[in-house]
Order: C-alpha cells, then sequence, then structure tokens
C-alpha cells in the first residue's frame, strides 16, 4: 500500500510543487494557511488537477499528465473528510453512510453501513438529520461515509478545525483508534503543529507551496533543516548564525558565541532552541551559560512566557533576544533572585538550520 | 350584472393551457441552461449570459418583433416549418412560445442562483464517494436547490400567465384559439366593455394573488429548510 506523488500546479499566488510518497504510516501536512496543503490534498482527490505530474496510488496511476491520464474522483476510490463535514443535509445519518453503497443490494448496503455506525458509536442516531447533531457526531458521520467504501487512501482536511479544544483531543483519540484498525494510506493536513505531531509519525511541511521539510515527525521537531520549518513547528528561538569553528557558531542577533553538538549544515543560516528547552543555572562559569535580564513577562494559564534580554539590562520591554517558558510552580520559584540571572542554552538542544 | 352566464370562458382557458406549457418547456430549458451555466467555464460566458437575460429586461413588444423576425414566413425557424407546411404565427404554440421566451430568465437566473449557493464541499463529498456528475446534479444539488427551483417555477408561471405585448404581437387575438385573458382585457376595454374587462381583471387578479402567496409561503419554507442546508 503506497501512495506517490509528484505534482505542480500553477496557482495566481504561488506555484505548488510537491513530491511525496506515503505507505500505512499517517502522514501529515503540516503548513500555514495558503501553503497550499489543501490544494495538494484536493490534487490526489480528483478534485483539483494538477499543471502537470504523476499521482499513483498501489501502483494504479490515477494523474499522469505526460500519459494523459486523470481519473476523475469517483473512479479513485479515496476517503476525502472535509473541514466542514459535507454531509448531506438532506439525508438522514443513514442514508448518508450508503450513499457511496449504491448499485450493491439493500440488503448488503446496510449490513456495512451497521458496522460502520457502530464503528462511529453512532447506534440510535441512524434516522437524524445533520442538523440534530453535535459537530463531533456529524464528523464521525463523515468518516462512516468514507471508511465504508474501505477506501484505498484517507484524506483528512483539517477534520477537527470547526470543533471546539475539548471535542477535538475527544475526536482525535476517536480518529486515532480508528487510523490503527485502518489498512489504507492516510494524509492528514492540518495548520496545528500538536495535533500533527499527535496524530502522523512522519511529517511534510509546507511553504508557499514548497516542501520545506519531511521526515520522520521527531527529527523534525528536534532538527528543523530551514528557517521556516523551525518557525512552522513553534520553535520561539532563532537567531542569524555564523560558524566559528566546527562546532562553536556565533549567534549575530543574541551576541554570543555557542558550543553546538549537530554536525555544520552545508550553508548554515540560523541557530534556534526551543523556548521549553532553556533552563536557567546557578553556576555562571558553565558552557554556554549567559547573564540575563527580564525584559517582559507574560501568563498563560498554566506556565509563564519570560522574555529575555542577553548580557545586559532591557533598554525597553521590547529589546529582548530570548523567549524562555517555564512552568508557574518554577517561576514562583526564582521570580524574587536577584538579577542577573543566568541562561543555560544546551548543545544538544541547540539545532543548526541552513538554505535547502 | 348579467353579463357572467354569456361570458365567453376559452381566454382563461387558453391562458392556463399556454402558461401550464410555456412553464414546463422554461423548467426543462431554464434547469438545463442554468446548470450548464453554474458549472461550466467556457469563453463568452457572461455574454451568454446577458442574452439568456435579455428577454427580463427588453419591452415585451421588442421580444415579440424579435420573435417575429425568427419563426415569421421570412425568418429561420419559420422557413423551416414552412417547408414543413405549417407555421406557427398566429396559432395557439405562438402563445406558447411568447410566454415561453419571457418566462424563461426568471427559471433560469433562480435556478442557477440557487445551484450556485450549494455548498461546493458537499458536491466534491459525492465525488469522492463515487458519484457520477449525473447522480450528484439529481441527488445532491437539484434536492439542495429545490426552494429555488420551486420558485422560479412559480414565478416562471406567473410571468408566462400576464405576457401581452409579445403574445399579440406573434399570437395576434383570435378568440377562441390564441386570446388569452391579458388580451382579452385589453380588446375588452378597447371595445369599451369595460363589464367584461372588469371580471377578467378580477380572474387574473384571484390566480396572481394565489400564486404570490404560494411563494410567499413557500419562501418561508426555504428559508428554514435552507438554514438547515447551510450549516
Amino acid at each position: 500500500m503506497a501512495l506517490h506523488v509528484d505534482i505542480t500546479k500553477e496557482h495566481p499566488q504561488f506555484t505548488l510543487k510537491v513530491s511525496f510518497s506515503a505507505e500505512n504510516q499517517p502522514l501529515g501536512i503540516l503548513g500555514a494557511s495558503g501553503s497550499g496543503k489543501s490544494m495538494t490534498l484536493r490534487c490526489i482527490a480528483g478534485l483539483d488537477t494538477p499543471s502537470r505530474g504523476l499521482i499513483a496510488l498501489n501502483n494504479r496511476v490515477l494523474f499522469d499528465s505526460e500519459k494523459g491520464i486523470n481519473l476523475p474522483a469517483r473512479e479513485r476510490n479515496m476517503g476525502f473528510l472535509f473541514q466542514n463535514y459535507a454531509l448531506f443535509p438532506h439525508m438522514t445519518v443513514l442514508q448518508n453512510i450508503c450513499f457511496g453503497l449504491n448499485g450493491i443490494a439493500k440488503a448488503e448496503q446496510f449490513r456495512k453501513a451497521k458496522e460502520k455506525i457502530k464503528m462511529a458509536r453512532l447506534e440510535g442516531l441512524e434516522d437524524r438529520y445533520p442538523d440534530q447533531l453535535s459537530g463531533g457526531q456529524q464528523q464521525r458521520v463523515a468518516l462512516a461515509r468514507a471508511l465504508v467504501l474501505e477506501p484505498a487512501a484517507l484524506l483528512l482536511d483539517e477534520p477537527f478545525s470547526a470543533l471546539d479544544n475539548h471535542l477535538r483531543n475527544q475526536m482525535e483519540k476517536e480518529l486515532m483508534e480508528v487510523l490503527a484498525e485502518y489498512k489504507g494510506t492516510t494524509l492528514f493536513v492540518t495548520h496545528n503543529l500538536e495535533e500533527s505531531y499527535r496524530v502522523c509519525r512522519n511529517l511534510i511541511i509546507l511553504d508557499q507551496g514548497t516542501k520545506i521539510a519531511c521526515g520522520g515527525k521527531d527529527e523534525i521537531f528536534k532538527k528543523p533543516p530551514t528557517y521556516t520549518a523551525a518557525q512552522l513547528t513553534g520553535c520561539k528561538n532563532l537567531s542569524r548564525a555564523r560558524a566559528v569553528s566546527p562546532d562553536t557558531v556565533a549567534a549575530l542577533d543574541w551576541n554570543c558565541t555557542l558550543k553546538v553538538a549537530q554536525s555544520m549544515p552545508e550553508h548554515l543560516t540560523h541557530i534556534g532552541i526551543r523556548a521549553h528547552h532553556l533552563t536557567f543555572v546557578k553556576d555562571s562559569d558553565l558552557l554556554n551559560t549567559i547573564p540575563c535580564w527580564i525584559a517582559q513577562t507574560n501568563e498563560s494559564p498554566h506556565h509563564i512566557s519570560l522574555y529575555l534580554s542577553l548580557n545586559s539590562p532591557p533598554k525597553n520591554s521590547h529589546s529582548y533576544h530570548l523567549q524562555v517558558e517555564v512552568y508557574k510552580e518554577k517561576w514562583e520559584l526564582i521570580k524574587d533572585c536577584p538579577f542577573p540571572w543566568h541562561v543555560y542554552l544546551n548543545p544538544e538542544r541547540l539545532f543548526l538550520t541552513g538554505r535547502q | 350584472m348579467n353579463v357572467l352566464p354569456q361570458l365567453d370562458l376559452t381566454p382563461m382557458w387558453i391562458s392556463l393551457k399556454t402558461a401550464g406549457t410555456a412553464t414546463l418547456i422554461t423548467f426543462a430549458v431554464g434547469i438545463t441552461a442554468a446548470r450548464w451555466m453554474a458549472f461550466t467555464h467556457f469563453k463568452g460566458k457572461e455574454l451568454l449570459d446577458g442574452i439568456l437575460l435579455m428577454p427580463m429586461v427588453l419591452p415585451p413588444t421588442v421580444v415579440g418583433f424579435v420573435l417575429l423576425l425568427i419563426f415569421g414566413k421570412n425568418g429561420p425557424v419559420g422557413q423551416i416549418l414552412l417547408k414543413l407546411g405549417t407555421t406557427v404565427i398566429f396559432s395557439w404554440p405562438a402563445t406558447v412560445i411568447a410566454a415561453t421566451a419571457v418566462a424563461l430568465p426568471l427559471m433560469y437566473k433562480t435556478a442557477r442562483a440557487a445551484f450556485e449557493q450549494v455548498n461546493t464541499d458537499i458536491l466534491d463529498a459525492a465525488r469522492t464517494l463515487g458519484a457520477t456528475e449525473m447522480r450528484v446534479f439529481w441527488q445532491v444539488t437539484v434536492p439542495l436547490s429545490w426552494p429555488g427551483i420551486l420558485a422560479g417555477t412559480i414565478l416562471s408561471f406567473a410571468r408566462a400567465l400576464g405576457e401581452f405585448g409579445a403574445t399579440l404581437m406573434l399570437a395576434g387575438s383570435i378568440p377562441g384559439k390564441t386570446q388569452t385573458i391579458p388580451v382579452a382585457i385589453f380588446f375588452a376595454v378597447e371595445g369599451g366593455d369595460m363589464a367584461k374587462a372588469f371580471i377578467w381583471v378580477l380572474i387574473i387578479i384571484l390566480i396572481s394573488l394565489a400564486m404570490v402567496l404560494a411563494l410567499n409561503y413557500w419562501s418561508k419554507f426555504q428559508h428554514d429548510y435552507l438554514a438547515r442546508s447551510r450549516r
């Protein structure tokens, strides 16, 4: 089971150019809005036509611009989940689920539908109309409706973005259970990096229609290959960088020189570290330890963001170099210590980005 | 008031028959045109849209004149009919042609607007579930556009029923053959028979009022229905 995609689509704002292969593990496509992630999915499903390229699923060519092959969406055997569920509002839950099954015997339709209704925990709701269901239930109907056809691939286009946070987490768990059973290829499009991290093993990051990172999720989060990839994976601390020696980097925006563990990328551009990887230490002589002052703080329910000015007290609340996240309990312990504090940039946690 | 027993009711039957037939044709042609215009892209689409809507904005006499040019003895369609040994001018079919021409834009416009407001994700969902374009149209687009289609049908019928100018030019006023209620009213007034005109006016007011009430009732239903389908 494998999906191969290598397509180009000209678009007034940008040119979408992506290529990847996906097997049984869910593949996440992460990108900001307008990065081309939804369009990629629509091209794969046959709802949009790429300008050129190739799409093949399990050795069956779905699209090949050179050979002039372009199967319509109805022949591609792909399940598609939309952001707003896209249920048929004039049909009941059961009719929605049976829609794709027409052409086979009624009894068989009901048997298959019942199976998915059970899977999606929709028992008792068969005769309801979509507007009589909650958002979570609607998305489960959409999932059942897609899976009842036993699609070779399941394409999820931000399926939880219309749900509120609590339901979202619940739906996400349910989806992961379903995906664990599912035999086909799954593509999961989202702009929510935490969601993509939880649901998928492998990730692709799109920016302006271009693939800027792809690989295992841990690898991407630990060492984003480019500046944009680092930003899109939520890294708050990035500085322009210049190599000083094979394991030392001058962080130009932070006015300091840092030891790094990672080997130097070919065209070094930036050095970065995630906000929760920074720690405060007492010992000021330690490697990669820099005196710092707090320029600004910002409270969230469970943690607090500290904006640090390095090497000298801040001129104003906007002149800061690093953002650190600490739990409130920790903050209570350290907040009354005299300045300067000392922040430690662990070489193992520092990552270097290059130009592609 | 002893006009009633002598009143020749044929204009009413002709009117209803004409409006009914015109509505059937309008329904089929209007929906086909609306589907085509709503879901395909081609050069000159805007121009074609303009042409389809022309009969709605032009004076009916102009529509009648153009129809005469097309269906008249020297017109392209008229020539063909002549070769087949027939003619439509000043015959009952002419009333249908005139009524259809003026009613079609209403059906086309409302149906197209209804098709275009259907959420395209829902149509795409049907496609990914294996539905052919035909099935998508008849089982998804049309049911979700149903309120708009029905409103268009009622408007078309009302417009066809009230047609005067184009009908008079193309079909004339032959009592018992091409004389519809609006035409009968005109000639009754012209002939000084105000009582007869008055009765026809009453009848057409009643029919039109019933249509408008039906439409209003339907709009209310449509509002509820659409509120559901948009959610």
